[in-house]
């Protein structure tokens, strides 16, 4: 957008853009293994080491791919949706620097959009092959997600009033000069989107990654179907959605060390604080993974009324208390 | 006078597309001896006329100038007069593109139904009546016309609603609908009534100069919004729509769903923000209340549904409440004195009204594809169609990721647009108003979510998987015209999605005119990027959001899918158990049944499992629409109750009438004097 490119020229700026892109799609397994790693440190499991996922990857992609006879087009398709729409979205998260011209394509709205698109292919894909827990899993994904991204958008809409734009650059822009966190409607759109956070990327107590019990499945029972490099860019895409609401709790809420200028101390700088604020905040989640133990499926929209109840005060309590303060 | 009739050409065109449907729906007459002379005249007829008035509605909106001319019919002092201008032409276009689609769709379709025992000869002449009507109530430039074409459209459709008459269930839906148009007619009746009483003269221009104060204002506003609220199938009034629509042959419901009701909004407009002549942000909460009502029960309602088109017909409702959902926040804005915003409200309303003529009407043309090849209108019984039909597949599955706001198709830009107008409730004064609207916000937003769930649904049950009947599974692909048809709105579908700052540059023609007021800003930024109020608030860069998809899709097949072909066909693993047959799916009912127990208390559900006389257990959930007992059913308890007290009127002797007769004529004459 032009105000930007004034301030930058165009061709570094996109360089940088895309070097973000790509450092997403590098460290999102890392922030998969690291979780993992201390969730095994906490129960008394040594566990894998933290790049296990890039050797996943890796192992996956070199495999086979094997689909159902009853499998439609649209079974193979569906991998490289969800993975390309997921990465999109990631993209327009501010990772390192404020300033970038991705995060001017896609507002938060659009993010929501496109984290939209790959979970439908994703339901889609889980239907295509007609068993039970395919169409199990997508029902009870759609079910979840419902629910939880109106609870989303709540608690992003409440940082939108706040500095008066929806898009994601502006907004941490407002908070690191305006450096004004504790207001109330901030911790409760923070306590709603955590609440999301965990419930889109499938974690306990909503959803169990590791499990493979057919009745307490969500996610897993959709990707049931799949194998080989399908299954790794469907697992990537997961990572990628893992380190995109990682991303968004720490830089909007949390944003310090972010680059606001573009120089190579400030990105380095920037990028060390963006690990350090991801690696603390994956031991955040290994450890309440360690002490929750999974809900039942009907107990999730009391949580996540819980998450849309949050945003909504979040909401109100912006537009009531703190407009015209 | 040679750049007057270079100028003029829009109108012409719309006389012409007049022209043109009355002509089709008058061939059609002789199809009750030749049937063929629908498929093969009265049909591209119909498409033309749908041509010429989006070529008329898109001249109007590129030379925003009034255009007007006068039909030689109507009254010697009341003449029909006609007049064309930006926003009469975006709702010709809107009329047009869908017509267009249904003139390529109809000739194959209507083949199906000349084996059948209906006379097509109705069918053809009520449907181009109905598409006159349609065009002649936005033309309309006087109550006495709009008025005339609007009971032209309501009974055209009551016609063609009743086709399947020999069904109980459908004469039925015809006369409910019937009533519920007459209803509505009345109310838009009396609403004009009060604005020719100020305006001392029926036509619009008399309407528009007067100076109403504000309670008969408001009354007028609130005969408006019932009427036209009715005909648009707002909740708790939209218990007809889901009975009606589907009753209708697929192209008819796509015109009645895609088209007819967006009439409806355009009435409710050309009323509410131009003829009343004042705007208050007190009927903008109540048309958001509304609004936000049907938005919800429409989508709930529409989860529920198993019949395909009774599905979509809720979804209808559901669409129409996001338009009056942004209608009602441009009222606010409006109203309090926030024209750009009111403005931005305002585009996203009529964006969202084309948007979902396009989607909906593809949609109804993939159900009456499916109807047509596998005669089925049960989604339980549906399955693996994708294989079978994989254009219709396609296309279905485009339109289903456009009705569900996904990007980058055109349902995702105005729900956009929507929530950008919403986003700026902090610039209202009222603190009651600024915490309203968001909490409007966040029904648009579980709404969004909600009809994700209902087309992953409709899409996953009714082309993925197996068939679950044995005729769906001999389902062919349906003939190339049907094909075009649906691509030609799946097209258009994506193309708006696409570039958002072109179709807002033409639309903002219609606020500029009406309202006085445009968005300029909106592609001030070069057409790449959406930016509604200024950079810093929001962009969407539309054009590379979808690039970006493409070449990370192609990049993605060209790295890693090489080995398509290599892709090994399998029984599908399914944890190792024996592999699924068809009726081991998840059916609609099931996928539902999470979002059924949560939101139970909106819904009547009764759930009952009895034993069959061959020793099978049968369960059956039923889950009806509440609206029925608690609005309905009352009032109809009442209307019976006083019918039977003025019965007593009735002895049956003619003087006893006479009697009656003089005695009201005494009394309106003392009224009047």
């Amino acid at each position: 957008m032009d105000h930007r490119l004034t301030i930058l020229p165009v061709a570094i700026s996109w360089t940088l853009a895309l070097g973000q892109t790509l450092l997403y799609a590098l460290l999102a397994p890392l922030l998969a293994g690291w979780v993992r790693k201390l969730k095994a440190l906490l129960q008394n499991r040594r566990g894998a080491p933290i790049w296990q996922p890039y050797r996943d990857l890796y192992k996956l992609f070199g495999k086979e791919a094997r689909m159902a006879h009853t499998a439609s087009p649209l079974f193979r398709a569906a991998p490289y949706i969800v993975f390309v729409a997921t990465w999109l979205a990631a993209c327009a998260v501010p990772l390192i620097a404020v300033d970038l011209p991705t995060a001017a394509v896609a507002d938060v709205i659009v993010i929501a959009g496109l984290l939209a698109l790959g979970r439908f292919f994703l339901a889609l894909a889980a239907m295509d092959v007609g068993t039970a827990f395919g169409g199990m899993g997508a029902s009870r994904e759609m079910f979840v997600s419902a629910l939880a991204e109106p609870a989303m958008l709540l608690a992003v809409f409440t940082l939108a009033m706040t500095a008066h734009s929806t898009n994601l650059a502006t907004v941490i822009d407002h908070q690191l000069v305006s450096m004004d966190l504790l207001r109330p409607s901030f911790m409760f759109a923070l306590a709603g989107l955590v609440l999301v956070a965990i419930a889109e990327t499938g974690r306990i107590p909503v959803d169990n990654p590791a499990t493979h019990l057919e009745l307490t499945m969500i996610h897993e029972a959709m990707i049931l179907e799949y194998s080989g490099r399908h299954l790794a860019l469907i697992e990537w895409a997961g990572q990628l959605k893992l380190m995109l609401y990682g991303t968004l709790l720490a830089n909007v809420f949390f944003p310090w060390g972010i680059a606001r200028t573009i120089d190579l101390s400030g990105l380095a700088f920037a990028l060390g604080a963006i690990v350090l604020k991801l690696a603390a905040l994956g031991v955040a989640l290994a450890a309440g993974e360690t002490v929750l133990a999974k809900m039942r499926v009907f107990r999730i929209p009391a949580f996540l009324n819980l998450a849309l109840l949050f945003g909504l005060l979040g909401l109100l309590s912006h537009v009531i208390l703190e407009v015209g303060t | 006078m040679v750049p007057q009739l270079t100028t003029h050409w829009p109108m012409t065109l719309a006389e012409l597309a007049v022209g043109l449907a009355l002509t089709s729906a008058g061939v059609s007459l002789f199809a009750g001896r030749a049937p063929h002379v629908l498929r093969h005249l009265a049909m591209p007829l119909f498409g033309l006329a749908g041509l010429a008035a989006l070529a008329a509605g898109l001249g109007a909106l590129l030379h925003p100038v009034p255009l007007t001319a006068t039909l030689p019919l109507g009254l010697p002092w009341l003449p029909w007069q006609l007049r064309l201008d930006a926003l009469a032409g975006f709702f010709l276009c809107t009329v047009g593109s869908v017509s267009v689609a249904i003139g390529l769709y109809g000739p194959a379709y209507l083949r199906g139904f000349e084996q059948g025992r209906d006379s097509l000869a109705p069918l053809g002449a009520f449907t181009g009546l109905f598409l006159t009507g349609m065009l002649l109530v936005v033309l309309a430039d006087g109550a006495f016309l709009f008025m005339v074409a609007w009971e032209l459209m309501s009974l055209s459709s009551y016609f063609l609603v009743a086709f399947h008459h020999e069904q109980a269930a459908n004469r039925r839906a015809a006369f409910l609908y019937l009533l519920m148009a007459h209803v509505g007619g009345l109310a838009i009746l009396l609403g004009f009534g009060i604005l020719a009483a100020f305006g001392h003269g029926f036509s619009f221009a008399a309407m528009r100069a007067a100076h109403l104060p504000v309670g008969w204002a408001s009354v007028a506003f609130a005969l408006a919004f019932i009427g036209f609220g009715m005909k648009a199938g707002l909740v708790p009034l939209h218990a007809w729509l889901p009975e009606a629509h589907p009753a209708a042959p697929s192209h008819i419901s796509a015109l009645m769903s895609g088209v007819m009701l967006k009439v409806a909004v355009y009435g409710f407009i050309r009323f509410v923000f131009e003829l009343i002549g004042q705007l208050h942000w007190q009927w903008g909460v109540a048309v958001l209340a509304i609004g936000s009502l049907s938005a919800l029960m429409g989508v709930l309602y529409a989860m529920m549904q198993t019949d395909l088109k009774r599905l979509l017909a809720y979804s209808s409702v559901e669409n129409l409440g996001i338009v009056f959902i942004a209608l009602g926040l441009a009222l606010i804005y409006f109203g309090t004195d926030h024209v750009l915003l009111g403005t931005l409200a305002f585009v996203a309303a009529l964006y969202h009204a084309l948007n979902h003529a396009l989607f909906k009407g593809l949609l109804f043309l993939g159900a009456g594809a499916i109807a047509h090849s596998a005669h089925e209108p049960d989604l339980e019984q549906m399955g693996g169609l994708l294989r079978r039909m994989p254009w219709t597949g396609l296309f279905f599955l485009l339109g289903c990721i456009a009705i569900a706001a996904l990007p980058p198709f055109n349902g995702f830009v105005s729900e956009w647009l929507t929530f950008q107008a919403a986003l700026q409730a902090w610039q209202l004064h009222s603190g009651v108003l600024r915490s309203v609207v968001p909490v409007a916000a966040a029904v648009l937003a579980l709404t969004g979510a909600l009809v994700a769930a209902t087309f992953v649904k409709v899409y996953g049950v009714a082309f993925l998987g197996q068939a679950r009947s044995r005729h769906v599974r001999r389902a062919r692909s349906v003939p190339r015209g049907m094909r075009a048809g649906q691509g030609l709105l799946a097209a258009l579908c994506l193309v708006l999605g696409v570039f958002p700052t072109w179709s807002i540059g033409i639309i903002d023609a219609v606020p500029r005119q009406l309202l006085g007021a445009g968005l300029p800003q909106a592609a001030a930024h070069g057409w790449l990027w959406l930016t509604p109020i200024s950079p810093q608030t929001a962009s969407y860069g539309a054009p590379l959001v979808t690039v970006a998809l493409a070449v990370a899709l192609a990049l993605g097949f060209w790295l890693f899918g090489r080995g398509i072909r290599r892709a090994r066909r399998c029984d599908a693993w399914d944890c190792g158990f024996a592999p699924p047959t068809p009726s081991m799916q998840y059916t609609a009912t099931a996928f539902a049944q999470p979002i059924r127990r949560v939101f139970a208390m909106l819904f009547r559900i009764e759930e009952s499992v009895t034993l069959q006389d061959d020793g099978k257990l049968r369960h059956v959930v039923q889950v009806t629409d509440r609206t029925w007992n608690l609005f309905y059913l009352p009032i109809a308890r009442v209307i019976e109750v006083a019918a039977r007290h003025i019965t007593r009127l009735q002895s049956g002797h003619v003087r006893t009438y006479l009697g009656w007769s003089l005695a009201t004529l005494l009394v309106l004459l003392w009224i009047i004097a």
